[in-house]
């Protein structure tokens, strides 16, 4: 099966409204090539899963100023003052969610857990909606898992049947976004032949990606 | 003292606070500072919340290396030994109570150790970030903040704004004392060279407990 494919056949797959999850942490660990491409496509009325919305002009970043996301479920959008603007303009819809809460969320989507409890959160605005739960003497809010149409990973190296290895902190949400996806598609950094790869080395198993794009810098 | 010299005495007292073999989660801006000032006798170990333990200095010209970020996205180093793991990962660390201290700053913090550091209704909501997961998970809270913000108390009786966490604060410390709060409300343990009881009271709306012990913060 060959999983390496152009990227503009890739982003065939990425249509209007639906839900993506974008690996990167203020862009570091993001796709920016299959970013560009989704740009370049048209695609829009994305709801975007991610850490945060990037800066203007790099990583997600560049799908807000260019109005392709109508929603947004990240933990800060501090260094990208458009997102807030466009939120504050009621043109774009933001869920703030706690970051680790987001990752575990992430994690559980993609391990078939229905939920987990957690004490961040309780007692503020967080809690909101949420359904509470006292046990023992503590008080946790029940978070439920995430999922999406599509996960968008970035690989620092990624054989060819889709094993990956992310650089220092490049790794971040990605790992956790391979497994909550219908599709996955990763960007690589270098692509290298099946073999070369140490398996103690391997991240994400290729079991979970779909596609392979090259091209990532 | 101009604010300079305030942020650095901030920082250098929290960072008496550290023990030997810690891991210690430090926020962006003044928190930062206190890694300046850790005593040579000691090794604390800083995470990093995007994904790394062992977080080392800013990179020198030329060493900047685009894969190693800190949580403010700005490049920086690790030291020998550090680790990189996920976003889950990491979030256990701190949830998990491996975080033994973490040291953020505040808009406004009260007696009852509350916490509100992350958005202002209509004016600034850049989100939460990690901020909420490390009240909850660390094992010490610490506030580094200048007392007021130009001259308007920041430490109250109770707090306006949208919560951080509730009553997971342990220690705050600006520039004209250091405040702990205890089951008895906020006590004022230690009070800065040269200033006096009542300018403190003057920029402090809480209830404050003068301790029988209170000390003259040492340099």
């Amino acid at each position: 099966m060959n999983k390496i494919k152009d990227i503009n056949e890739v982003v065939e797959h990425i249509k209007d409204g639906m839900t993506l999850m974008i690996g990167g942490f203020m862009a570091t660990g993001t796709p920016e090539g299959l970013i560009d491409a989704i740009l370049e496509k048209g695609v829009k009325d994305l709801t975007i899963i991610a850490n945060d919305t990037g800066l203007i002009d790099k990583g997600i970043g560049k799908l807000v100023i260019n109005k392709r996301v109508k929603k947004v479920i990240a933990s800060h959008i501090g260094l990208n003052p458009e997102t807030g603007r466009q939120m504050n303009a009621k043109e774009l819809i933001v869920d703030l969610v706690p970051q680790g809460t987001l990752a575990e969320q992430i994690r559980c989507g993609g391990a078939g857990i229905g939920g987990f409890l957690t004490e961040t959160g309780v007692g503020t605005i967080v809690e909101e909606g949420k359904q509470k739960m006292k046990i023992g003497d503590k008080e946790y809010l029940l978070e439920l898992p995430l999922r999406a149409d599509i996960a968008l990973l970035r690989g620092s190296v990624v054989d060819k049947q889709g094993n990956i290895f992310y650089n220092a902190s490049t790794r971040n949400f990605n790992p956790l976004m391979a497994t909550a996806a219908d599709l996955v598609i990763v960007g690589a950094e270098k692509i290298v032949e099946v073999g070369e790869l140490d398996p103690n080395h391997v991240m994400t198993p290729g079991i979970f990606v779909d596609y392979i794009v090259g091209g990532e810098e | 003292m101009d604010s300079k010299n305030a942020k650095e005495m901030i920082a250098r007292r929290i960072a008496k606070e550290l023990k030997d073999g810690d891991v210690v989660n430090l926020g962006i801006g003044l928190p930062t500072m206190v890694a300046n000032y850790i005593p040579e006798d000691i090794s604390v170990t800083l995470q990093s919340e995007n994904g790394f333990v062992g977080l080392g200095t800013a990179p020198k010209d030329g060493e900047v290396d685009k894969d190693i970020v800190n949580a403010g996205g700005q490049p920086v180093t690790i030291n020998q030994g550090a680790a990189f793991f996920d976003s889950a990962v990491s979030f256990g660390i701190i949830r998990g109570g491996h975080v033994d201290a973490t040291v953020l700053g505040a808009l406004e913090v009260d007696q009852q150790g509350n916490l509100a550091n992350f958005m202002v209704p209509g004016k600034m909501v850049p989100g939460m970030g990690g901020a909420m997961d490390l009240v909850s998970g660390a094992k010490k809270v610490i506030i580094a903040m200048l007392h007021t913000a130009k001259g308007a108390p920041k430490i109250l009786k109770k707090c306006q704004l949208p919560l951080t966490a509730v009553g997971k604060v342990n220690l705050i410390v600006t520039e004209l004392g250091v405040m702990e709060v205890t089951p008895n409300g906020l006590v004022l343990q230690e009070i800065a060279p040269g200033v006096d009881l009542e300018e403190i009271l003057r920029g402090t709306e809480a209830d404050l407990i003068i301790s029988d012990n209170l000390k003259v913060i040492q340099d």
